[in-house]
């Protein structure tokens, strides 16, 4: 079965005073209907651009190269009017800041709609019957009085609800939620990825779940890719990748999680250091001057991604557990 | 759950706070008001973090700032340092702001972007004159380097050139300064990324032990308060749930509430199961909270007696109190 996202040696990079900015440097993955993917990482290591890049979203400073072939076809040479036409019905997208990404001055029905008789040419009598069974969907209480609402008048966890609404309306194939969680509460924050989870197998939807969070993907995708300073540096599927870490910087930012089991007054294993400058390339390993088994080869020569079998692919010399 | 009752209150100890009977309401006008915290005791031993968890909407963040008197209290009392607080006037209550600081939740909008991270520091040193400028600038560097940051480096830069955790250890630095007694600090990691997450966390508990600072920390996730909390306080809807050591509180979770948080945690391990143990929707407004135990329209153990009685704090085992008619076995 062809893939229903395939990325080619995606790179993005900007131009900045500075000089040349790589945000996202070669990267290649695949992503199947129905599958969910998380990208991890820290702030600064090129997952929001990378979904953005996907999706056709990026400011005009910036340069994007390699294929995004999406249900065999390669989209990113398409002309902007027939990228934008995937939007909503192919690719959607759930963004961080439900705040921001709701437009505070129009009321919830008006923004739940749009889409409804823009995309799919629905009446407004329709549209409405269809938000109304949206809303009901993603568990909103009294949906059609929330119709008449201001994105001010919810609370966080409702707003992003909303958005989830709007995103799935027009049955995309393709979601991708960036941080969809973070600015949320815990307790919302279960329900929500729970929710996202859900509609995800109902409508077969591929997945693209963008977070800094490990806990967070652990439960809710099929593979995960993990990203470093631009670069992919594991890539695996979830089970194996938690079972059988090989990058130093994937354990560095499982370690670092708090967790309940935690005895009280635990020193949190911490990565020190910064991601390197984005606008200099240096040889070696981009992780080398945080990585606790850093050697000499590791600041000189860069490491390839290895197929450590199994679909396992990291960017390591000295991986953990030794090589395949 | 979400009772009043002062059991939980340690008499005996050598406390810099205590915190009696708050309640804060805000007026809406129309004759609406909002419950914001109601009726909530507390107190703070000297040396001890204690973490206050709960919910967006709980209170915690008005109970922490009530309690700097930003704004005053609707009622109650907050004895800091055995003075109190609610009854003081402008001039007497500033002259006890240096002892009580507060950190913020979002680092970068809590600085001041036009001025240099010397400037920010040097400030309350200045308004309260504490030495000269060569000894001020003497005391930045101190500080700086107390939280990890290179003087020579961050001295002349503002604040939108960090990254949110730098911002943090210069926010931490800043609330440092004057030597404080007790920091409150309002969600200080929930902004950033995990990994500079655990940095800050511990930056925090070695301040503390430097410094020997009383904390308390605002936080809606269990689990960040696990490792650096001597004491959890879990709020729902202005009212305290439950009281008890971390270890009790995650070994023997006793309300129905905090089993709900408990359960919330994403843990990072695929083959763990995802915890079914999830309440549903989001807390009642707080201009018409529920009758009786304020958590009975969510909690799956509610019963009629729930709904007439508020149940009050009682001590289940050592040190471990809940408000809960109900409470899990």
């Amino acid at each position: 079965m062809s893939p229903l996202l395939k990325l080619e040696d995606l790179s993005v990079s900007f131009a900045t005073p500075r000089g040349n900015l790589r945000a996202v440097k070669n990267v290649s993955i695949e992503l199947q209907k129905g599958e969910s993917l998380g990208v991890v990482g820290e702030s600064g290591s090129g997952k929001t651009v990378l979904s953005r890049a996907t999706m056709g979203l990026l400011p005009s400073t910036a340069t994007r190269t390699g294929k995004i072939i999406y249900k065999d076809q390669d989209i990113s040479q398409l002309p902007r009017n027939e990228v934008r036409d995937l939007w909503g019905t192919g690719m959607a997208m759930i963004f961080q800041d439900p705040m921001t990404a709701l437009n505070p001055v129009r009321r919830i029905g008006t923004q739940l709609t749009e889409s409804l008789t823009v995309r799919l040419g629905m009446s407004k009598k329709d549209a409405r019957a269809k938000a109304i069974e949206l809303m009901k969907r993603v568990r909103i209480p009294d949906p059609e009085g929330m119709l008449k609402k201001f994105p001010y008048q919810l609370s966080g966890g409702m707003r992003q609800r909303i958005m989830i609404a709007i995103a799935v309306s027009c049955s995309p194939e393709m979601l991708f939620a960036d941080e969809p969680t973070t600015a949320l509460d815990v307790t919302v924050q279960a329900q929500v990825l729970e929710l996202l989870t859900e509609l995800r197998k109902e409508f077969n939807m591929g997945m693209i779940l963008v977070t800094h969070d490990l806990g967070v993907v652990a439960g809710h995708t099929d593979k995960i890719a993990v990203m470093y300073a631009g670069d992919v540096v594991e890539y695996a599927p979830t089970r194996q990748l938690f079972n059988n870490m090989k990058m130093p910087y994937t354990e560095a930012l499982l370690k670092s999680i708090p967790r309940l089991e935690t005895p009280t007054g635990t020193r949190l294993p911490v990565v020190e250091g910064r991601l390197p400058d984005p606008t200099k390339n240096e040889p070696g390993c981009s992780f080398a001057n945080r990585c606790p088994y850093a050697t000499d080869k590791c600041r000189t020569e860069t490491p390839p991604l290895t197929d450590g079998g199994n679909q396992h692919f990291y960017r390591c010399w000295f991986p953990i557990g030794g090589g395949k | 759950m979400a009772g009043t009752g002062k059991a939980h209150m340690r008499p005996d100890g050598d406390r810099v706070l205590v915190v009696d009977d708050l309640t804060v309401e805000f007026n809406l006008g129309k004759n609406k008001v909002v419950k914001a915290v109601s009726g909530v005791s507390f107190d703070l031993v000297r040396g001890e973090t204690l973490a206050i968890v709960g919910e967006s909407g709980c209170g915690k963040s008005t109970l922490g700032k009530a309690v700097l008197q930003l704004p005053k209290p609707t009622s109650g009392s907050v004895n800091f340092l055995s003075k109190e607080l609610t009854t003081m006037g402008k001039s007497e209550l500033r002259d006890m702001r240096p002892a009580m600081q507060m950190i913020f939740q979002d680092p970068v909008s809590s600085l001041d972007p036009r001025q240099p991270v010397s400037a920010v520091l040097a400030e309350p040193l200045q308004v309260w004159n504490k030495g000269t400028q060569v000894e001020i600038d003497a005391k930045i560097d101190e500080l700086l380097t107390a939280v990890n940051l290179d003087p020579a480096v961050v001295r002349d830069r503002r604040s939108y050139e960090f990254s949110g955790g730098q911002c943090q250890r210069i926010s931490i630095a800043r609330a440092l300064a004057l030597d404080p007694t007790m920091i409150i600090c309002d969600e200080p990691v929930s902004a950033l990324d995990v990994s500079v997450q655990a940095q800050i966390l511990n930056l925090l508990q070695d301040m503390k032990d430097r410094y020997g600072l009383s904390l308390i920390f605002i936080s809606h996730d269990l689990a960040v308060v696990k490792t650096i909390s001597t004491r959890v306080m879990v709020m729902y809807l202005g009212k305290v749930c439950e009281v008890a050591t971390p270890d009790e509180l995650y070994t023997n979770t006793k309300h129905h509430y905090t089993k709900a948080l408990v359960g919330s945690v994403p843990i990072p391990d695929p083959d763990r199961p995802i915890s079914g143990n999830l309440i549903q929707g989001e807390p009642p407004s707080p201009m018409n909270p529920p009758s009786g135990c304020r958590f009975r329209t969510r909690c799956p153990q509610a019963s009629e007696k729930c709904a007439q009685e508020e149940p009050q704090l009682r001590e289940v085992s050592l040190g471990h109190f809940v408000a809960c008619h109900h409470p899990a076995e």
